[in-house]
C-alpha cells in the first residue's frame, strides 16, 4: 500500500477514472458547473500547494494571479481580438512574469511578513482591476467572449466540465513530476530548513522563485478557465482578498504538501457552501464550525491525517 | 491505495452531492417555482436582505389568499454573498435542480450580469433588482429590471441643480459597483444640463473616515455643490464628515440612500441633504390623489409590522418585481417561461413603489422620471422638494 | 497648512483603531505564536452587542460594560475550544482555524442580531472642535485618549506585574518558562481575554464615529494585521506605531495623491518598508536555528 502510494502514476489513473467516470452519474448542468469549479480551485490550490507545501512559502494573495488570468482571456478577446486560448497563454504569461519580477524581493521575506506583503500584491492587483475600468468594466465586472477553437464555440458546463477535468489532470502530472525532480528535492529542503539547504550548496532564491512562478501560472490558468465557465468575470469574484484566503485555506484544508489534499480542499470549500444552503441563515456559522472542526480532527490536513491513521492502524 | 485514493475522492464528492440532492426538494406537482439569488450577507446585504423578506412576505401572503392560478407559489431563496461566481451557481441551480419557471433577484449589477447568459440561454424570465442600465441596454429578450436607473438619478439631480442656479460641482463616490457605476453616468450626462464636475474624489466601500477626500472638495475654488453617489453606510459617513468640516454648499445624496436608516446614522449632520427618491420613502407625506398612494402605504405598513424595520426601496424593488411577475401570470394563466416572458414585456400601468411601469419589447423596465421625486431631509424627516 | 492637519486628525483616529487591532495580534501572538485573524471580530462583537443591549433597554455604560465581559468570554471560548484543542498543530493551520472562527462569529452575528448598519450616540456630541482651521470631532479625541489609556495600562501590566513578567517569560521561551513554572496555558488564555477586551474596546469607542454592522471584522483584521507587520511582529509599541503610521498613510494618501488608490499607497508603504527592513519597524531581526 506504501508503495501504491508513492507511485504518481497510480494516483494520476486513479484520478482520471474518477473525473471519466462522474459524468455517468451527474444528473444535471448543474453538477457539472459545480464539478467544473472544483477541478478550477484544485487546480490553483494545487499551484498554491506548491508554494506552501513543499517550498514552505505563505501567499495571501495569489487570486490576484487568477485575476489576471482571468481577465487577460476577457480584455485579450474583446481588446485585442486574441483567440481565447491564445488569450490565456497571455495570461499566464503575464502571470509568471509578474511572479518573477516580484518575486525575489518579496521572497526575501518570512513567514507572516511574506504573508503580508503577498497580501498587498493581490490587494494592489484588485484594486487596479476594481479602478481601471476602461480596461476591465470597473467593479460591475466585464463578459468574457466564448472560447472558439477549431470553428466550434465552447460553451455549457458540461464541455467546460471536460475541459478543466483534462486541465486537472494535466496540472497534477505535471505538479507530481516537478515533486520528483530534483527542483522538488531542493523545495523540500528549503521547507525543512532554509539554513541546511543553502549549507548544502542548494541556491534557495532561485528555488523559490521559480516555484512562486509556477504558482503563479497554474493560478493564472485557473482564473482562465473561471473566466471561460461563467461568461462574466468581477475583480471580487476572481482577485478579491477572501478569494485569496478561500485558496489558502483550501490547501491547508486538504493537507500541505498533498497534491491530492489540493483537490479534496477545494471540493470541500466548493461544494460545502452548495450542501449548506438548506441550512439558510445558519450556513456560515455552520461553514465555520466545519473548518475549525476539520483542523482541529484532522490537523495536517484531511489527505495527510486520514494516511496517517490508516498506516498507522493498518500496520 | 490507488483504490483507496480514487475512493476517498468519490466519498467526498458523493457525501457533498449527496447533501444537495437532499437539499433539491421533490418535484411537488402543481406548485409554481419562483426563484431568488440574492446578496443576503456580504458587502451588498442592506440590498439583499430587504430584498429577501419583501419576497418571503409577498408569497406567504399570496399563498395565504389562495395563490396563484389556484396553484401554490414556492419561493427559492439563495444567497450569493455578493461574489458574482456564486451567483452564476445558484442562477444553474434553479435553472436545472429547482426547475424554477421565473426568477427575481440579482442584487447588484455585478451579481445579475454574471448570472444573465444562464437564463438567456434556459429562456427563462429574470428581473433584476440592481440599478445599472447595461442590464437593459441593450435590450435582453429574457431580462428586465424594476429600480430606476443611475443615469435617472443623475438627471433628476442635475434637473434640481439647473433650478437652481447650480452649474460647478464637486463630486464623492464610492468605488464599489453601485457608486461607480453612478459617477460615471453623472460624469456622461452633466454636459446636457450645463454642469460642470470641478472636482471628483472617491473611497472604498469600507472606508470609515472620508475628511481627506471632503477636504479637497473643500478646497476647490467655485464648487456649488456636491453629489455622493453610493450605498451602504459611506453616504451616512460622508454626510456626517461634510458637517464635520462645515461646508456649507448643497449636498446631493443618491437612490443609494434608500431608507429611513440613513437619517438615523447620519443624525443631525443629515438636515438639507437633497436626494432623488422612489414615493416609497415618503409613502405618509403623499397626497391623496397620487397614484402610487395606496400601494406604497400599504407596503411600509406590511413590511414595517412584519419584520420590525423601516422600508428600504430595496424591498421595494422586490415588491415591484414579484407583483409583475405575478399579474405577468395571471394574464397569461400559466407559469410557462415563455408566456409569461411575453406578458412581463406587455406590463402596462402597473403601480408600485418604484413608480408606474409600461414595459414594451425596447424598454425592459418602463419607469421615467417622473418616478423619482426630489425630497430634503428636514427636522430629521423627508420632504418633498416641489 | 490648515488641510494637512485635517488629514493627520482623521489618520490618527483612523490609525489608533488599526493599532489597537494591532496590539491584540501582538498580545496572543507574543504568548502563543497564533496569529488570530477573528481579532477583527472582536472589534465587531464591542460595538454590536452594546448597541443592541442599548435598544433592549439597557443604558449605555452598562451595556458597553456588558459587552467587554461578553467578548472576553467569547475570546476565552475562542482559546479553551478551539485553539487549546489543536495545540501542536502548525502556525498555518492554527491561522485557518481562526479564520474558521472568524466566519463562525460573523455567522452567529448576523442570526443574532441583523444585517444593517448601526450607530452609537458620540460621548460628547458631535460637535467638531475647531483647531488651526481643521476640524475634529470630540470623539475622535475619545478614541485617542482611549488608545492611549489602553496602551499605557498594558505597558504598565507588562512591565510592573508579576503577571507581566511571566507573559515576557512565556513570550520568549515557552519550553522554559513552563519549566519555572508559569502556568503557560493559562497565560495564553490571559493573552485571549485581553486580545478581546481590548477589541471590544476598541469597537465601541470608535462606532459613534464609524458605524457598525456583523461583518467589519474582516477589514479590521486585515488592516489590524498589516499594521502589526508594518510595526514588526511581535513588538507591541511596533504595533502602535504600524497602526498610527498605516492611518497617517491613507489619509494622506487619500488627500495628497489619490483616493482611488490610497489603500495601494498604504500597501505599497509597508512593502517598501519590509523590502528595506524584513523584520518590520521594531521587530528582532530573526536568525533561524538549524
Amino acid at each position: 500500500m506504501e508503495r501504491l502510494l508513492r507511485n504518481r502514476w497510480a494516483l494520476v489513473l486513479a484520478l482520471a477514472l474518477v473525473l471519466a467516470a462522474l459524468p455517468l452519474v451527474f444528473p444535471s448542468n448543474y453538477y457539472f458547473r459545480v464539478a467544473a469549479l472544483v477541478n478550477i480551485f484544485a487546480l490553483a490550490a494545487i499551484g498554491l500547494n506548491l508554494l506552501m507545501g513543499y517550498a514552505g512559502q505563505v501567499s495571501l494573495g495569489h487570486a490576484g494571479f487568477m485575476g489576471i488570468g482571468a481577465y487577460a482571456v476577457a480584455i485579450g478577446a474583446s481588446r485585442f481580438g486574441l483567440n481565447g486560448a491564445v488569450a490565456m497563454l497571455a495570461g499566464a504569461a503575464i502571470a509568471g512574469l509578474l511572479a518573477f519580477l516580484v518575486g525575489r524581493p518579496i521572497l526575501r521575506l518570512k513567514g507572516h511578513y511574506l504573508a503580508v506583503a503577498t497580501l498587498g500584491l493581490g490587494l494592489l492587483i484588485s484594486m487596479a482591476l476594481t479602478n481601471e475600468a476602461g480596461w476591465t468594466g470597473g467593479p460591475d465586472g466585464m463578459a468574457v467572449p466564448r472560447l472558439e477553437l477549431f470553428g466550434t464555440r465552447l460553451r455549457g458546463p458540461d464541455t467546460w466540465y471536460m475541459i478543466t477535468a483534462g486541465a486537472l489532470v494535466l496540472g497534477v502530472i505535471l505538479a507530481l513530476n516537478l515533486i520528483e525532480s530534483p527542483t522538488g528535492r531542493a523545495m523540500r529542503a528549503i521547507h525543512d530548513s532554509e539554513i541546511a539547504a543553502r549549507v548544502v550548496g542548494v541556491d534557495v532564491a532561485a528555488y523559490k522563485l521559480k516555484i512562486f512562478v509556477i504558482s503563479a501560472v497554474y493560478a493564472s490558468i485557473a482564473g482562465s478557465l473561471m473566466a471561460f465557465l461563467n461568461g462574466h468575470i468581477t475583480p471580487d469574484g476572481t482577485a478579491g482578498f477572501l478569494r485569496s484566503v478561500e485558496l489558502v485555506t483550501m490547501v491547508v484544508l486538504g493537507g500541505l504538501g498533498s497534491v491530492l489534499g489540493a483537490i479534496v480542499g477545494a471540493a470541500m470549500l466548493v461544494i460545502l457552501p452548495q450542501a449548506l444552503t438548506i441550512f439558510h441563515e445558519y450556513e456560515h456559522l455552520l461553514l465555520g464550525l466545519i473548518i475549525m472542526a476539520s483542523m482541529i480532527l484532522l490537523p495536517r490536513g484531511v489527505i495527510p491525517s486520514l494516511l496517517a491513521r490508516l498506516r498507522g492502524g493498518g500496520a | 491505495m490507488s483504490m483507496h485514493t480514487g475512493m476517498t475522492r468519490r466519498l467526498a464528492l458523493a457525501a457533498g452531492f449527496g447533501a444537495m440532492m437532499a437539499a433539491a426538494p421533490a418535484l411537488a406537482q402543481g406548485e409554481i417555482k419562483l426563484g431568488a439569488v440574492l446578496s443576503v450577507t456580504g458587502p451588498a446585504s442592506f440590498l439583499g436582505d430587504p430584498e429577501k423578506r419583501t419576497l418571503e412576505m409577498e408569497v406567504e401572503a399570496l399563498n395565504a389568499q389562495g395563490g396563484l392560478l389556484g396553484r401554490k407559489v414556492r419561493l427559492i431563496v439563495y444567497d450569493d454573498a455578493g461574489d458574482a461566481n456564486a451567483a452564476r451557481t445558484f442562477a444553474t441551480r434553479l435553472l436545472e435542480e429547482d426547475k424554477v419557471t421565473a426568477m427575481i433577484g440579482g442584487s447588484t449589477t455585478g451579481t445579475t450580469l454574471a448570472m444573465v447568459p444562464a437564463f438567456e440561454d434556459a429562456q427563462v424570465p429574470f428581473i433584476s433588482l440592481a440599478g445599472a442600465i447595461q442590464i437593459i441596454q441593450p435590450v435582453k429578450k429574457w431580462v428586465f429590471k424594476t429600480p430606476h436607473t443611475d443615469t435617472m438619478a443623475c438627471e433628476k439631480i442635475f434637473e434640481d441643480m439647473k433650478k437652481r442656479g447650480t452649474t460647478k460641482i464637486g463630486m464623492i463616490s464610492g468605488t464599489d459597483g453601485f457608486g461607480k457605476s453612478m459617477r460615471d453616468q453623472c460624469v456622461g450626462v452633466a454636459g446636457k444640463y450645463g454642469i460642470e464636475i470641478l472636482h471628483e474624489e472617491s473611497y472604498g466601500p469600507r472606508d470609515t473616515d472620508m475628511t481627506p477626500q471632503l477636504t479637497n472638495i473643500k478646497n476647490k475654488a467655485g464648487v456649488q455643490a456636491v453629489i455622493n453617489p453610493g450605498f451602504g453606510q459611506g453616504p451616512a459617513i460622508v454626510t456626517r464628515n461634510y458637517r464635520q468640516l462645515g461646508i456649507t454648499v448643497p449636498l446631493y445624496q443618491s437612490h443609494g440612500v434608500a431608507s429611513k436608516q440613513f437619517i438615523d446614522l447620519a443624525g443631525p449632520a443629515a438636515e438639507g441633504v437633497r436626494l432623488p427618491a422612489a414615493a416609497l420613502l415618503v409613502a405618509d407625506k403623499l397626497p391623496d390623489n397620487d397614484p402610487q398612494k395606496k400601494v406604497v402605504v400599504q407596503y411600509t405598513a406590511d413590511y414595517t409590522k412584519k419584520t420590525g424595520q423601516p422600508v428600504s426601496t430595496f424591498g421595494g424593488h422586490a415588491y415591484d418585481g414579484f407583483h409583475i411577475w405575478k399579474q405577468a401570470v395571471e394574464r397569461a394563466k400559466t407559469d410557462n417561461p415563455a408566456k409569461v416572458r411575453d406578458e412581463i414585456e406587455k406590463t402596462k400601468g402597473y403601480v408600485g413603489t418604484g413608480g408606474v411601469v409600461n414595459m414594451s419589447p425596447t424598454d425592459h423596465m418602463g419607469l421615467d422620471l417622473s418616478a423619482f421625486r426630489m425630497l430634503e431631509i428636514r427636522n430629521g424627516d423627508w420632504t418633498l422638494v416641489q | 497648512m490648515p488641510e494637512l492637519l485635517q488629514f493627520a486628525f482623521s489618520g490618527l483616529t483612523v490609525g489608533a483603531v488599526y493599532a489597537l487591532v494591532a496590539l491584540g495580534f501582538t498580545l496572543i501572538y507574543n504568548a502563543s505564536d497564533v496569529v488570530n485573524f477573528a481579532q477583527g471580530e472582536f472589534v465587531m462583537l464591542g460595538g454590536m452587542i452594546t448597541v443592541f443591549l442599548h435598544l433592549a433597554g439597557l443604558p449605555i455604560p452598562v451595556a458597553a460594560f456588558a459587552a467587554i465581559v461578553i467578548t472576553v468570554l467569547v475570546g476565552l471560548a475562542l482559546y479553551a475550544f478551539a485553539i487549546d484543542l489543536a495545540r501542536g498543530s502548525g502556525a498555518v493551520q492554527i491561522i485557518i482555524i481562526t479564520i474558521g472562527a472568524s466566519i463562525f462569529l460573523r455567522g452567529v452575528a448576523q442570526v443574532i442580531f441583523d444585517k444593517r448598519f448601526h450607530a452609537l450616540p458620540a460621548w460628547f456630541g458631535s460637535d467638531p472642535i475647531r483647531i488651526g482651521g481643521a476640524a475634529i470631532l470630540p470623539q475622535s479625541l475619545v478614541v485617542l485618549a482611549g488608545a492611549a489609556l489602553i496602551v499605557a495600562l498594558i505597558f504598565l501590566i507588562i512591565d510592573r506585574t508579576i503577571l507581566g513578567r511571566a507573559i515576557l517569560a512565556t513570550a520568549t521561551n515557552r519550553l522554559a518558562a513552563r519549566l519555572v513554572g508559569i502556568p503557560v496555558r493559562r497565560i495564553v488564555a490571559l493573552s485571549f481575554a485581553l486580545s478581546a477586551a481590548i477589541g471590544a474596546v476598541a469597537g465601541l469607542l470608535v462606532t459613534p464615529i464609524t458605524l457598525t454592522s456583523y461583518d467589519v471584522g474582516t477589514l479590521m483584521a486585515l488592516k489590524g494585521f498589516a499594521a502589526a507587520m508594518l510595526g514588526g511582529m511581535g513588538s507591541a509599541p511596533g504595533a502602535i506605531v504600524g497602526g498610527v503610521l498605516l492611518g497617517l498613510a491613507e489619509s494622506f494618501g487619500a488627500g495628497l495623491i489619490s483616493s482611488k488608490y490610497k489603500d495601494a499607497i498604504a500597501f505599497l508603504i509597508i512593502l517598501f518598508t519590509l523590502f528595506v527592513r524584513p523584520q518590520g519597524l521594531f521587530g528582532k531581526k530573526s536568525t533561524e536555528r538549524v
